[in-house]
């Protein structure tokens, strides 16, 4: 089995896909010509030409909403946002339009669109490059929001969003494209949408986390075993729809609770899960649940320093790993 | 703005009640130190004075329910602005020992482990706090069997544990902490209350046709313990670090067998009572004992205590002495017996008088001549022969 890059664990879903089905376009930014700003559609105009690889103004609500137009007509688009920061402009569409297709039709249409959003901070990418937005869009009903963070469940989650009838955001943390490898099947195969997985067993803290914070988490895990502490480590891959079962079924187990997450900790995503643990798991507790997250500042810092600074990681967590098991 | 009422504490070693009846409703007007709910503890019922005046808002703890002292069990508003009481000291330092994470909570509740209990296991969390790991290991602990119990069981004939109920730790509590504190002795002699056996057997039914009450053994036992008591202050008493206490007056327990377990109502100043008050405070006691009844004070303020478990046939106790006090009379079963009586043999109605007491209060000389005291007025019952 090839090992492969993040991005290129992409990059081979898209060929797979629209070599499967001649339904799945690709448009965005710089998508067709220079294969993407971070090349996860390289090699896609060469291969299917400008018809189904197109390139489109700087301007993400069209993206959003030509793709939308597309779904509900047939086609199977996949929507290249550059950077999670430049969403925003199709909020509307994806809220108000994409999200709520099924639901305003009455069951008659559905919205068969997969956007992807490179997110979160990376090095000096600073104020406009670096936003984590998932928790806007995972309060919305009508979206599937997912968060591969292993090269393996790219591919494989990438398919499924193609291959699923309704709306799917589909977030990739950009740190994730250059620096993490791993084991690719080269045949066909869906990660599906929905559960989360247990990446590491242990039997006296459950972590709760996704995205790039999964592996500074398995880091920080490592550091404290040493110490006698074996944490568990639950990484969610699909935010909405939650798998509530593998969440509560490892409070059961550990009885402590650290939901760790990159976004700004106050009404982060992470507080859903902590809420969902106090409200479905009190008995099973031992302790406090606890979130660690980003500090509450307007945006990740672009000086070096500063951005170590803002961002939670493997030290920071070991941290709040040691004080919950100290409990 | 609505003030939580809690469980006050209702005596040192009372640490759970159970609400009883609630006498007022939510809306209803209350005075202060008006009676608001009845408590039911291991000892006593007792009816709960509204701390303040105002307005019963909500009832937070139903009927039936037991909870321990400290737990709010109703909102009240106040009619004036009210400022709650600090906690004593004690209280916080015990209430912060024993926050528990509710997944302790509920272990302890599915393994029926009783807050005093936990109080006992250690943690090891922050701030003492008892850990999942602590709890699990004390299970362990206590599961773990002895070499006889490990002999292989029999299809239903497997250890069981009870649950302590309050009134059975409160027994076991207090008689430990006597046994702890008290260096106990014994003294033991034999009575021939042969003519007193006659002169109940006879005048009983008189009695009870007369006054309206049972006449007891315990009553003649009472009447004796009171003239052993008059002879010997010291037994009286009660060891203090300063020296020791005589009392002044002579409030004398007795041990009474219920079904909810023993309870030791008082006998007020029982030296002061004729026979016929004796009887009646008594059954009257008694009575309430079994009904669950008694209150606070019926049960509060014994010097001395009297057990009779002759009532049950045996002919030889070793009571425990109700702590602080300095001595318990115990009264054991009159049997039939052939004794030497001049030069013959009689069968003659013979029971023992037996004493234990505080040694550090007097030494087994006043024990015995107490004890003689005793046994020379239940001999000296009034024969009725004829």
């Amino acid at each position: 089995m090839p090992e492969l890059r993040y991005l290129d664990a992409l990059n081979r879903a898209h060929h797979e896909e629209m070599a499967r089905d001649e339904r799945v376009v690709v448009l965005g930014e710089d998508v067709g010509a220079k294969g993407g700003v971070f090349g996860v559609t390289a090699g896609l105009l060469d291969r299917f030409g400008e018809e189904r690889v197109i390139d489109t103004p700087l301007a993400e609500s069209a993206i959003v909403g030509c793709a939308i137009g597309m779904a509900v007509n047939g086609l199977r688009p996949i929507a290249e946002i550059q950077f999670a920061d430049f969403l925003h402009p199709a909020f509307d569409q994806i809220v108000s339009e994409a999200a709520r297709m099924r639901y305003r039709s009455n069951g008659a249409f559905g919205c068969p669109l997969v956007i992807r959003v490179p997110y979160g901070g990376a090095h000096g990418t600073a104020l406009y490059h670096s936003q984590c937005v998932e928790a806007f869009y995972a309060h919305v009903p009508g979206l599937k929001v997912v968060v591969p963070s292993t090269p393996y469940d790219a591919k494989g989650m990438l398919k499924a969003a193609v291959r699923d009838p309704d709306p799917v955001l589909f977030l990739e943390h950009k740190r994730l494209y250059r620096t993490v490898r791993g084991e690719v099947p080269e045949e066909d195969y869906e990660v599906p949408i929905g559960p989360a997985v247990v990446r590491r067993p242990g039997r006296h803290l459950s972590v709760f986390t996704y995205g790039w914070m999964l592996h500074e988490t398995l880091r920080a895990a490592e550091m404290v075993r040493p110490e006698g502490i074996e944490v568990e480590v639950v990484e969610l891959r699909t935010l909405r729809p939650l798998d509530k079962v593998t969440v509560l079924r490892s409070v059961a187990k550990t009885n402590k609770a650290l939901v760790v997450y990159e976004d700004n900790r106050f009404c982060g995503y992470g507080a859903e899960i902590a809420a969902l643990i106090a409200e479905e798991a009190f008995e099973d507790l031992d302790g406090p649940v606890m979130r660690l997250g980003g500090p509450d500042v307007p945006a990740v810092p672009f000086a070096r320093s500063l951005e170590e600074a803002w961002m939670p990681d493997a030290d920071r967590i070991a941290q709040a790993i040691r004080r919950l098991a100290r409990y | 703005m609505p003030v939580e009422v809690k469980l006050p504490q209702l005596g040192e070693t009372v640490y759970e009640a159970t609400v009883g009846r609630w006498l007022k409703r939510p809306g209803d007007r209350v005075e202060r130190f008006e009676p608001l709910v009845e408590l039911v503890t291991e000892k006593v019922n007792v009816e709960m004075p509204a701390p303040f005046g105002g307005r019963l808002v909500e009832i937070l703890v139903p009927e039936g329910q037991t909870i321990p002292a400290g737990t709010p069990i109703a909102l009240m508003e106040a009619a004036e602005p009210v400022t709650e009481p600090a906690p004593a000291e004690g209280r916080s330092a015990e209430e912060r020992s024993l926050r528990l994470s509710p997944l302790v909570a509920r272990l302890a509740r599915e393994h029926g482990i009783s807050l005093e209990e936990l109080e006992r296991v250690p943690g090891t969390g922050a701030g003492g706090r008892i850990t999942k790991h602590d709890l699990l290991r004390h299970l362990e602990e206590r599961r773990t069997p002895t070499p006889l119990e490990t002999a292989p069981g029999k299809g239903e004939r497997e250890d069981r544990l009870v649950p302590l109920d309050p009134v059975r730790r409160t027994i076991a509590e207090r008689l430990s902490r006597s046994v702890r504190e008290i260096p106990h002795a014994y003294a033991l002699v034999e009575a021939d209350v042969t003519d007193l056996v006659r002169y109940y057997e006879r005048s009983r039914e008189e009695f009870e046709r007369r006054y309206g009450v049972r006449l007891t053994y315990t009553a003649f036992f009472l009447r004796a313990a009171v003239e052993g008591l008059r002879a010997y202050p010291v037994v009286n008493a009660q060891w203090t670090e300063e020296g020791i206490l005589l009392r002044g007056r002579v409030h004398i327990g007795v041990a009474v067998s219920t079904e909810g377990g023993l309870r030791v109502p008082v006998i007020r100043d029982a030296d002061e009572k004729s026979l016929v008050g004796i009887v009646r405070d008594l059954d009257r006691l008694v009575r309430r004992a079994r009904e669950g009844q008694l209150s606070l004070e019926e049960v509060q303020g014994g010097t001395f205590t009297l057990t009779n478990p002759g009532v049950f046939g045996s002919i030889w106790s070793m009571p425990i002495i109700h702590h602080p006090q300095a001595a318990i009379l115990v009264t054991d079963a009159i049997t039939k017996r052939p004794v030497v009586r001049g030069e013959g043999i009689a069968i003659r109605s013979i029971m023992h008088l037996g004493l234990a007491f505080d040694h550090r209060i007097f030494d087994g000389e006043v024990a015995v001549r107490f004890l003689n005291r005793v046994k020379e007025c239940l001999e000296a019952v009034e024969p009725v022969t004829r």
